[in-house]
């Protein structure tokens, strides 16, 4: 589910790798990200709306891979 | 002419991969600020924003050189041991961001200070800036609000606020007059850096032709300005916002800054106001009043 | 936050300051055996934590246990600064000889602490200052030396104190300023510290204010003082909503959304930060307003921090609208503020367009901020609207 204000996407292959989701979980400031049991990213639905726009995850994952969607430009 | 920064003033930043420190190192770096590293014990070879981060002030000065200034962003409880690190480590300006530290131990990062010879700003602030020539602090936020807010001109600011420091700042900007330095100098009964103690500087600095201060309950800050003023017949016409003029009919409530805490009769908004007007600072009612009170003062003045 | 008379002596005899006997009672039979047990003359001293104490009548003296008994009746409702008595202290009365002044305090200017020092003590202080000053000394001394007793030496010596008398005081006063220096105490002082007729000192009455930052830092201290987490000690106690406010500002360290002062208008204010609300809350109340709370946000909390305390100021009973104001922000983001008052209004269930007055946060993420607004239908302004015309325009709405 996303927040009311902002959604989180990550690509599948991204999501899937232990790497780049544990870089995420690190660069996030705001807990968005966390990793599941098997190392795959987990997106914290909760900590959504506290996304502060750093772009940190975008820059931290392949490129076109993380998408930060404001739900109120929509 | 700008007071305690210039374009080419380096400085580090402590506790740098907090998040207020992440938000600070961007928004200085996109206004031109020279950070030469940032410390967060543990994490050094990482980098924010290009700013490469260390274990230790130490690390930084032998890498980079000794830093003019630091900006101090680490929680509370390890504010004393980073003011000091910073000390013991050359540093001559220091800007506390933090809030919530006990006076205690803000007395005794003072204290070092004076016997290093370097001068404290904060804590509980948001720093420096000199429009258009740098910022050492949180002052106006990102660097495009930040230009909104403050421009060059030849108002000096200083504020126990650091959010007022920008209202005023933006206020006078939209009225034309831009501003020398401006100085948020912290919200708490014990600052590194006093109005009087900036007076001088001020004084000293040919752009600045006029002051405006936001002033509130608590502490003996303005009746100690009022003083420097009279003693050393200033050149420089001062107006004061005051604000909290409620809390004289609330005496024993906390409202606002730590410092705002009225501990006697001088503390409160109509003492202070008296002896403010006594030493010849107009005082406001109103923000934005300051603009038009500043523009009369500075031609009797001339 | 200060203490009252019998904690402050409670922390004083930890650290082996001289005390009279004493003990707090609740009760007059409990004054009676009080009495009884010091056997002789005492003191019946109301526990109030305003000033004047002496003035109002809630300090009595008894011959008898009968008497000590009558005296906690007569004690136990006097008002003292609008305040009546929590407990009351019985203690010995002594016979006095001599009466001194000693207190500590931070002195602003200096950014040290000072030791103030008369042996004119028993009386106002400030009166001494201005007919005697001569009488009083004023020390300032380090927080990064050691401490030592040559501050107290000097400090007591400067007024003429010399032989027996200065070597006695000493050690009490060196003790004072220990305690006020380890427990981030802004005031200890003792008025009066009484040299007895057979030539010994004690302290007579005392009190004690600590920093409310440094209150987590004393936790053990506190606690076995018996002051509860939920005592601010300011010139009444919290409220429930206040209460609430602190406990919701706790849960998430991120920025502050708290300082919830209760009044009892209609207008819920959601304002920033610590200077920004000291003036937007004058400009509400120079429009005429009536505010339903005091509050302030800054150093940019979450989005969830916002949320709580819209949500907590619109279910206060009497609520009607709320104003969301702060000064040009800085650090504190207009469009992180903008969610979390929205959220807060929505989980409330209520419009957000309908309840907000106006939105008057410009500065950092504004148009980011703005867009938000926007979106939900909220009434905003720029900064071209300055804070007071703001306040004007909430007030307007009711």
């Amino acid at each position: 589910m996303p927040g009311l204000f902002i959604d989180v996407k990550v690509a599948d292959e991204a999501a899937k790798d232990t790497e780049i989701a544990k870089k995420l979980v690190e660069v996030c400031a705001v807990d968005i990200f966390a990793q599941n049991d098997d190392g795959s990213l987990r997106v914290v639905e909760e900590n959504l709306d506290e996304c502060v726009l750093c772009d940190l995850c975008v820059d931290a994952a392949p490129k076109g891979t993380v998408e930060v969607v404001k739900l109120y430009e929509s | 002419m700008s007071i305690f920064i210039t374009k080419d003033t380096t400085f580090i930043i402590q506790g740098i991969t907090g998040r207020e420190a992440v938000n600070l190192t961007r928004e200085n770096l996109d206004y031109g600020a020279k950070i030469i590293g940032g410390v967060t014990p543990g994490r050094r070879g990482r980098d924010v924003y290009g700013v490469p981060v260390y274990d230790s002030v130490k690390q930084i000065a032998e890498a980079h050189g000794t830093p003019d200034g630091s900006i101090v962003s680490v929680p509370p409880r390890f504010t004393r041991d980073a003011v000091f690190e910073a000390l013991e480590n050359g540093i001559k300006l220091i800007v506390i961001v933090t809030e919530n530290i006990p006076r205690g131990q803000v007395a005794q990062m003072v204290e070092l200070a004076n016997l290093r010879g370097a001068r404290i700003i904060g804590p509980n602030c948001l720093g420096i800036i000199s429009p258009d020539e740098a910022k050492m602090g949180g002052m106006g936020g990102p660097a495009a609000n930040t230009r909104q807010a403050y421009t060059k001109g030849p108002i000096g600011v200083m504020s126990r606020s650091g959010g007022m420091t920008t209202e005023i700042a933006s206020t006078l900007t939209a009225a034309g007059l831009g501003q020398s330095t401006c100085v948020s100098i912290g919200g708490d009964a014990i600052v590194g850096t006093t109005y009087a103690e900036l007076m001088p500087y001020f004084e000293a600095d040919s752009e600045t032709q006029a002051i405006a201060i936001y002033s509130e309950p608590g502490g003996r800050m303005e009746a100690e300005l009022a003083e420097w003023v009279k003693t050393n017949n200033s050149r420089l016409p001062i107006v004061a916002f005051m604000a909290g003029r409620f809390m004289d009919e609330m005496q024993g409530m906390r409202f606002g800054h730590a410092g705002t805490i009225v501990e006697g009769k001088e503390d409160t908004t109509s003492e202070k106001i008296e002896r403010m007007e006594a030493a010849g600072i107009s005082v406001a009612e109103r923000i934005e009043e300051i603009p038009d009170l500043l523009r009369k003062r500075m031609a009797e003045a001339s | 936050m200060r203490f009252y008379e019998y904690e402050s002596k409670a922390l004083f005899r930890r650290h082996g300051m001289p005390l009279g006997e004493g003990q707090v009672v609740n009760s007059s039979a409990e004054a009676r055996a009080a009495a009884e047990a010091i056997g002789g003359p005492i003191v019946i001293k109301s526990q109030v934590l305003s000033g004047g104490r002496m003035k109002a009548g809630a300090v009595q003296f008894a011959d008898t246990p009968d008497e000590a008994a009558a005296k906690y009746d007569f004690v136990l409702p006097i008002e003292v600064g609008g305040e009546t008595a929590r407990s009351v202290l019985i203690e010995a009365k002594s016979p006095v000889a001599h009466e001194y002044f000693v207190s500590v305090t931070w002195d602003g200017r200096r950014k040290l602490p000072v030791l103030l020092f008369s042996d004119m003590g028993g009386i106002d202080i400030e009166e001494v200052a201005e007919t005697h000053p001569e009488h009083l000394s004023r020390t300032h001394f380090s927080t990064i030396l050691p401490l030592s007793e040559r501050i107290a030496k000097e400090a007591i010596s400067s007024v003429g104190v010399s032989g027996g008398d200065l070597n006695r005081l000493v050690p009490i006063v060196y003790k004072l300023m220990q305690v006020f220096l380890q427990y981030d105490l802004t005031l200890a002082e003792i008025n009066p510290v009484a040299k007895l007729e057979d030539g010994s000192f004690i302290v007579l009455d005392g009190h004690v204010d600590m920093e409310a930052e440094a209150r987590g830092d004393h936790k053990k201290l506190l606690a076995e003082l018996g002051i509860g987490d939920d005592e601010t000690r300011l010139a009444r106690p919290p409220t429930e909503f206040e209460l609430e406010g602190a406990r919701l500002n706790a849960v998430d360290h991120r920025g502050v959304a708290g300082n919830v002062v209760e009044f009892d208008g209609n207008l819920g204010l959601i304002i920033g930060a610590g200077g920004g609300s000291l003036t937007l809350f004058d400009a509400v109340r120079k429009h005429g307003g009536k505010p339903a709370n005091y509050c302030e946000i800054g150093g940019n909390p979450s989005v969830g921090k916002a949320c709580n305390l819209t949500k907590l100021i619109l279910g206060k009973p009497g609520v009607e609208k709320i104003a969301v104001m702060m000064n040009v922000v800085s650090n504190t983001r207009v469009d992180i503020v903008a969610r979390g008052v929205i959220k807060g209004c929505l989980e409330a269930g209520k419009d957000p367009s309908e309840v907000i007055t106006i939105f008057r946060i410009p500065g950092a993420w504004e148009d980011e901020g703005f867009k938000i607004l926007e979106k939900y239908g909220v009434e905003y302004c720029d900064r071209s609207v300055s804070m007071y015309e703001a306040a004007g325009r909430a007030v307007a709405k009711l």
